[in-house]
């Protein structure tokens, strides 16, 4: 019996940014996994979570766990929703009838890169952008610092014909998206995205390449109100072959 | 500090010029000496586990390594003295300037006095203080509070440092450092010579001999302790470790974390008065140990925020430090530490916005010599304060309202459509918004909100796989 691979294709790129979760869909498929989309899944809870709405993020949670519970890996395109699951849904579930699911989730959900990387063992997707371009990596915080997300993605995307990775500075400093902290903080949130914007209007680079969609939203809005023609995209979609 | 009074200190700090220029050389300069500094060490990773645990084990039995420094150091000839709070730690030190008739007094940096605001209390009493370490000596003549924990003067350019020696002391205008420095130690030397009592904080106290360690580079603690004839320290009661083997690791990650070094220039250790056959050092020792609410922290979950060892890495690192500064965290402990131990120490309420003031991007954690998951612990005081009823009644039907909706995948899937339609609309056809009503207008005072993709991942993905049975879960 083949293996049951469930997709998360999170809320945020199943509403805001379907073309993402498309792609990451996509780049299963290339990698030889079909996964299976359950049809009922929303979101992993974590806006409520880190507002300190405990109570109101475990009843997303109960959901998340009534349909992701016995897949053998849930597969993200996200570095965040994956880190919640993993690092809070232990807690979040100590004593709960349903403990031994959100344990076995924990253990089994993956971001993107790194079950590509790291379980299913891909190098090379075989994918050409269609013109050579010069590309930084943004690491998202939740991803990097999280999960230790780092090698996988500059692995997949050395594989990547026509694309040359570029340092940035501060590569790994937050944009300060950080979900309601970007509204409830606006000005310091404003002004760590003006830092951001400032690293990205100096790196040497075309394009900027980042692991979640939260990021890359943040990030293009502020690149898209300074009027700067550079633009992030989700490294699903290079990997997919998306980028025109 | 006042609770609507945040956002304003905030603008203040994002458009004060002078500030953004110091923070931004101070924790730039904090941020690569550290990264060189570990990065000399064969494992660094090793070495932080290897501190952490130095740390827990003095947690997990505090009283009794507490009780054993005691007996060292009355064994040692010191006195031990207890305070339950600020006021009993500042009482105690006035009771010991009255025994020996103090009139004067110098002072090595220390936090726990910043803490009880030590200064102002002496100085009621009509007794003279004197900062000795050059930052805090400079803050001192500005009239103002340190803004870090390591480097006080952090927020202030050397340009207006200049020009406060100038306007205060008389010195010649300069733009060097050092002449400034070498200016201050003349000022200083008379100082020490006249003190009648020394002041001195501790970064460990070490159990198993009694002894108390300090840590500078200017060897203004070293004369603030050794030339008046009375030494007292003071210490948070979380300072004491077990053994000189914790000692070991600590003091050099300590030294690393805090700046880029990899000893500092001094390392003081006392263990007691000046002995008979020594030609030195102060006639009478005093420590004072201060509780002032960490044996209640100690006792809680957040337990591991006292397993902090004072390096200011975290500041350093944290990207909302580096833009607001530490006067923005409105008391003693600034930056991430400070956003837990503020409420932590004072009470929840007292700060209610200091938990939110961070994007929990993890740089605090990284760059902590002793691994405190400061995010986690900003999350559970985040959760402390929704139970409080902190958050407006708005925010909390909001959030009501948005599990009922993030439960149900039919509400779910028409909040999408609703919410899509909506800034589809209001994008007219340009991709994106650049105005979204209270309270999300937060977010466009910044940057664009994007207009959502149509259809749905979900609708995309049901017209593809429509009849083939990947889904074995209905909603």
């Amino acid at each position: 019996m083949a293996k049951r691979v469930a997709y998360f294709v999170t809320c945020i790129a199943d509403t805001v940014f379907p073309e993402i979760g498309e792609a990451a869909f996509e780049v299963l498929a290339r990698a030889g996994v079909t996964p299976e989309f359950p049809l009922g899944q929303t979101c992993c809870g974590q806006p409520a979570f880190n507002a300190g709405f405990t109570d109101e993020a475990r009843q997303v949670a109960e959901h998340f766990v009534e349909v992701f519970a016995g897949y053998e890996a849930i597969v993200t395109p996200s570095g965040s929703c994956a880190s919640m699951v993993k690092h809070y849904y232990p807690a979040l579930f100590r004593g709960h009838p349903r403990q031994a699911d959100a344990l076995h989730i924990a253990a089994r959900t993956y971001e993107l890169t790194e079950y590509l990387v790291d379980v299913l063992g891909v190098r090379d997707l075989g994918v050409a952008l269609p013109r050579p371009t010069r590309a930084a990596i943004h690491d998202a915080c939740h991803g990097y610092r999280g999960l230790g997300i780092a090698r996988q993605p500059r692995l997949l995307l050395s594989h990547v014909r026509n694309l040359t990775l570029v340092e940035m500075v501060g590569h790994d400093q937050c944009c300060g998206f950080g979900g309601l902290f970007a509204i409830k903080m606006s000005a310091i949130s404003g002004a760590m995205l003006r830092d951001k914007l400032a690293a990205i209007q100096d790196a040497d680079c075309d394009l900027v390449i980042t692991g979640d969609a939260s990021c890359m939203m943040h990030i293009n809005g502020g690149l898209s109100r300074a009027g700067s023609p550079k633009r992030v995209v989700h490294i699903a979609q290079v990997l997919a072959g998306a980028l025109k | 500090m006042k609770a609507e009074s945040f956002e304003k200190i905030v603008d203040h700090a994002l458009a004060d010029r002078q500030l953004q220029v110091a923070l931004d050389r101070g924790t730039t300069r904090g941020v690569n000496a550290r990264l060189l500094a570990m990065s000399e060490t064969t494992d660094a990773q090793a070495l932080r586990h290897q501190a952490r645990l130095a740390r827990e084990r003095a947690l997990n039995q505090l009283p009794e390594l507490l009780e054993q420094l005691e007996r060292n150091i009355i064994a040692n000839g010191g006195h031990v003295l207890w305070a339950r709070d600020a006021a009993e730690l500042n009482q105690h030190v006035l009771t010991i300037c009255r025994q020996h008739n103090v009139r004067r007094v110098v002072k090595g940096k220390s936090m726990v006095t910043e803490e009880t605001a030590l200064n102002h209390a002496l100085e009621q009493e009509g007794i003279d203080v004197v900062e000795s370490d050059l930052g805090e000596y400079i803050i001192q003549l500005a009239g103002e509070t340190p803004s870090h924990i390591v480097f006080p003067m952090l927020h202030k350019t050397k340009e207006a440092t200049a020009q406060l020696l100038h306007d205060k002391l008389g010195m010649p205008l300069t733009d060097q450092p050092e002449a400034m420095t070498r200016f201050v130690r003349g000022v200083m030397r008379q100082k020490y010579l006249q003190a009648d009592l020394g002041i001195s904080g501790v970064n460990f106290a070490i159990a198993e001999t009694g002894t108390i360690a300090t840590v500078e580079n200017e060897g203004n603690n070293r004369l603030s302790i050794s030339a008046p004839p009375v030494h007292v320290a003071v210490m948070g009661l979380e300072k004491v470790i077990a053994t000189w083997e914790d000692y070991a690791v600590l003091v050099q990650l300590l030294a690393r974390s805090a700046t880029g070094q990899r000893m500092t220039v001094y390392n003081n250790l006392i263990s007691g008065p000046r002995r008979p056959d020594e030609p030195d050092g102060p006639e009478a020792f005093y420590l004072i140990i201060l509780d002032n609410g960490r044996s209640r922290i100690l006792a809680s979950e957040y337990a591991e925020s006292l397993a902090c060892i004072r390096c200011g890495a975290c500041l350093n690192a944290c990207p909302v430090y580096q833009n607001i500064g530490g006067h923005a965290y409105g008391w003693v402990y600034p930056g991430p530490i400070g956003s837990i131990i503020t409420p932590l120490l004072r009470g929840p309420l007292t700060a209610p916005k200091l938990p939110y003031a961070s994007s929990l991007c993890g740089a605090c954690q990284a760059a902590c010599p002793v691994e405190i998951n400061i995010p986690d612990m900003l999350l559970k005081l985040r959760r402390d304060l929704v139970q409080a009823g902190d958050p407006s009644l708005g925010w909390r039907l909001g959030m009501k309202g948005w599990a009922v909706a993030f439960k149900s995948p039919m509400l779910y899937r028409l909040g999408g459509r609703i919410a899509g339609w909506l800034t589809r609309v209001l994008a007219r056809g340009k991709g994106h918004l650049r105005w979204l009503p209270p309270p999300f207008n937060g977010w466009t005072a910044h940057r664009d909100f994007p207009a959502f993709g149509t259809p749905s991942f979900r609708e995309r993905y049901l017209r593809r796989f429509k009849g083939q049975p990947h889904d074995s879960k209905k909603p």
